[in-house]
């Protein structure tokens, strides 16, 4: 088991080195260093000079991956990829272009961030798992076909809207919370609530018509029919044997998600006005701040990958018929 | 030679679109053949819902391929060289067809069928002094001599006028199919009547008839009114929303399909080698797939989008029109959407290939030597090509809602572009007047989920046909009988 987790751990490190690569080249082969001062000093006709200087204020004034001017071991070190791609490896992002550090503003605003979608995510889960669990109960009748025609409906609906009418309904109309924004403490939960209930009714369609084809299909096996034919309730049946089976993929299927809960959620938290890391991303993409959205992009594949490890853990833990040679 | 009247302008999206219409052809041509194709396509035809939103489809579809017509109209007058002298602007035949919405703009908001403006404005009154009103508009019901006393009748009538015509014209659509089918059939028009009355047809005409019928008495009324009025009023610089509604369509469209075809090939030959070959092969496409996987998507095409806008900017000779940047922003959207999106059917395909290649018709086909390559293209290919139709339908609805989060982000399409995003987008903040404009809202919602909607129910059709492991058992709506015969509760 041990050991088996070490091998994985020790895989994501080449999709690490890739995912940096990736990024390194999206955002320094694309467009050179030249033409980013252009577009950030924005005029028509910019001298070499400010082009420089803009350079070496943002320490892009550096050969790409390879640097034949230095010494040693700085030939490869005194270069925009080490100085700028490597160092994120040790979670060092450097400085925003409002001179902030990328690594601090990350630790003060993953609080929001989790304060919206961890309530979203446990809440979605039990909702949905309920919900399909329902349809399940009610199958091959007509509130059956009325809550997947409902399902589908909602998957139809772009994610947009949920937060507008939202908004609109709950803000607006009724004046049960503010439209948006976030305080501090515990004086924040008036500000959680709309985000996190349009969050878990948005999710709604997708993740229930999954959860209840895995009932159903759980439902088909050979141990519902014997348990049925011992004579237990269908409740029990239901509850006791094909609600633990069915969770073993709906866990494990969720768990990658866990990690990336970090980063929150883009659209919620701009509607919102939530000072977390979606918000941080959406206001670096709109200012085209690119060392924060680098930042962005290495630090969700890192949780990502995190994620993949979880999963296979879980794997481990709750199905015993999983073994690792 | 005589000028043409017109220069035909083939931008790159409407190339690509073309090159698609031509593959669905070519491919329906070959499925009529042979029976062992058309079978799925069969069980297709007979299911109600994915039939329905077919119809809905091809009204779209249609749309949107009119819209992919472009074409520069001739100016009057011509060079001094005597050269015919084309507009600057791009136009689309869809363009021509709905000349009277594009060309009658007005100043700002007007609510749908408003005679007036949405905000008071100050005008000069008779007396010369400055009062504030709710001017007319200059094109929504400026027909009407007193807005007052003439609206409400006005509207009914060309109302009812609308219904008028859309029943005589479904009469005539709804004659035209009976007589198709009796001749089909062999049967009397009566006899044929009676039975699609009846729904006793294995395609289920009748409730595709009633849904072109309800489609046209939707479409009558409202281009009677379309015609003197903003239908769907106007938004902030006095666009009908009505055009921009229809216009987001091809966008729509256009982000829906060729992403999937973009990214086909390169998912169609990783996938089957990576299966196919196993070995290094199948590690190295592994790692490729894993590590664009792991990149959150979003994340990954902000950042690609972003570096695409900067290279755009940095380089303004890379287009002559407002009209070929934003294609060509559009098609760098559906590359990066498909570089982002084609790991799923690349790791899927992949999974097939390696269970095909252990097939015994393929193992006897290796042992008679045939060409790795041969091997590849006549008894891989067509066996995936199912997982292929499959996800492509699937992903449809998928994209077209990608496409609204991604242009509200800011890294959608250009944010000139008419498309559904760009008009939530510009709404958005209309929100917050007093009192609320909803109506560009509403329409952008009301064309996405009916364009969505049918997306999704024909997908689920599709799927319910061709993936035989899950369709049998928990297929969508057809289920109720198969639950009954597996003995269900």
């Amino acid at each position: 088991m041990l050991a088996y987790l070490l091998r994985r751990v020790l895989y994501a490190i080449p999709i690490l080195i890739g995912v940096n690569l990736i990024t390194f080249a999206l955002f320094f082969f694309v467009n050179s260093p030249d033409d980013m001062a252009r577009l950030a000093l924005g005029e028509k006709r910019v001298t070499q000079e400010a082009i420089d200087r803009w350079k070496r204020d943002k320490g892009y004034d550096k050969p790409l991956l390879y640097n034949p001017q230095a010494q040693g071991a700085a030939k490869l070190t005194d270069t925009i990829f080490f100085t700028k791609s490597a160092r994120m490896f040790a979670f060092d992002f450097g400085r925003a272009d409002d001179g902030r550090d990328i690594a601090g503003e990350i630790r003060t605003r993953m609080w929001p961030s989790l304060a919206i979608a961890i309530p979203t995510f446990l809440i979605g889960l039990a909702c949905y798992v309920t919900f399909a669990m329902l349809l399940a109960f009610f199958r091959a009748t007509y509130i059956d076909v009325a809550g997947v025609v409902l399902c589908v409906v909602a998957m139809s609906i772009s994610g947009l809207f949920y937060i507008i009418g939202g908004q609109y309904l709950v803000a607006k109309l009724w004046n049960l919370v503010p439209i948006s924004g976030y305080g501090a403490g515990l004086s924040a939960w008036k500000f959680v609530v709309l985000p996190v209930a349009v969050g878990v009714v948005g999710g709604v369609g997708a993740s229930a018509r999954w959860y209840r084809t895995i009932f159903l299909e759980e439902m088909n096996k050979d141990y519902v029919r014997t348990a049925r034919a011992k004579g237990l309730t269908e409740a029990r049946v239901l509850f006791r044997h094909v609600l633990h089976n069915a969770m073993i993929p709906i866990l494990t299927g969720v768990v990658v998600v866990i990690p990336l809960l970090f980063l929150g959620s883009l659209l919620t938290e701009s509607f919102f006005a939530i000072p977390g890391l979606g918000s941080y991303t959406i206001e670096a993409i709109n200012n085209q701040d690119y060392s924060v959205v680098r930042a962005m992009v290495y630090l969700g594949s890192v949780l990502y990958i995190v994620g993949l490890v979880l999963t296979d853990i879980s794997y481990t833990l709750v199905d015993p018929r999983v073994r690792f040679d | 030679m005589p000028a043409l009247p017109f220069k035909p302008v083939l931008l790159w999206t409407d190339a690509l679109v073309f090159v698609l219409l031509a593959a669905v052809i070519a491919f329906a041509w070959q499925v009529r053949r042979r029976e062992h194709l058309r079978q799925p396509w069969v069980k297709v035809s007979r299911s109600r819902l994915g039939m329905v939103s077919a119809v809905l489809l091809c009204v779209f579809v249609a749309i949107g391929l009119l819209d992919s017509l472009h074409f520069r109209p001739r100016l009057s007058a011509d060079a001094a060289d005597g050269r015919a002298n084309y507009a600057v602007e791009t136009m689309s035949v869809f363009d021509l067809m709905v000349t009277g919405l594009r060309t009658r703009p007005e100043t700002t908001y007007s609510a749908p069928l408003a005679t007036h403006l949405y905000a008071k404005e100050t005008v000069e009154g008779p007396d010369g002094r400055q009062i504030r009103v709710y001017p007319r508009l200059k094109y929504g019901g400026a027909h009407l001599q007193d807005p007052e006393r003439d609206w409400a009748p006005d509207v009914l009538r060309r109302a009812v006028a609308g219904v008028a015509a859309a029943a005589l014209l479904w009469n005539l659509v709804l004659a035209g199919a009976i007589a198709w089918l009796a001749a089909r059939r062999g049967q009397g028009f009566r006899a044929t009547w009676q039975t699609v009355w009846r729904g006793q047809t294995d395609v289920p005409w009748r409730e595709m008839l009633a849904t072109a019928g309800v489609l046209l008495l939707l479409f009558g009324p409202a281009a009677m009114l379309a015609a003197k009025y903003h239908l769907l009023g106007t938004d902030k610089v006095g666009q009908d929303v009505f055009y921009l509604a229809l216009k987001s369509i091809r966008t729509g469209l256009v982000i829906g399909t060729l992403t999937t075809l973009v990214m086909l090939p390169l998912a169609l030959l990783l996938g089957i080698m990576a299966g196919y070959f196993r070995g290094w092969i199948d590690d190295v496409i592994q790692y490729v797939y894993t590590t664009l996987n792991s990149i959150p998507g979003v994340l990954l095409i902000a950042a690609a989008v972003l570096m695409t806008q900067a290279y755009m900017d940095s380089r303004p000779g890379l287009f002559d029109t407002v009209q070929q940047r934003q294609d060509l922003r559009l098609l760098f959207l559906c590359l990066i959407l498909g570089m982002t999106s084609w790991t799923g059917l690349c790791r899927l395909l992949r999974g097939e290939a390696l269970k095909l290649r252990e097939m015994e018709y393929i193992q006897a086909a290796q042992a008679f030597g045939v060409a790795d390559l041969r091997i590849i293209t006549r008894h891989i290919l067509p066996n995936v090509m199912h997982i292929v139709l499959i996800s492509v339908v699937m992903d449809f609805s998928g994209l077209v809602l990608a496409e609204a989060v991604l242009s509200y982000v800011g890294v959608g399409v250009d944010p000139t572009m008419i498309s559904f995003g760009t008009m939530i987008n510009a709404a958005r903040l209309e929100m917050a007047r007093e009192p609320m404009v909803w109506w560009s809202l509403a329409a952008a919602f009301v064309f996405m989920l009916m364009l969505v909607l049918s997306a999704n129910l024909f997908a689920d059709a599709v799927r319910d046909a061709f993936d035989p492991r899950i369709g049998g058992r928990t297929g969508r709506l057809g289920f109720l009988a198969r639950f009954k015969t597996a003995g269900g509760a």
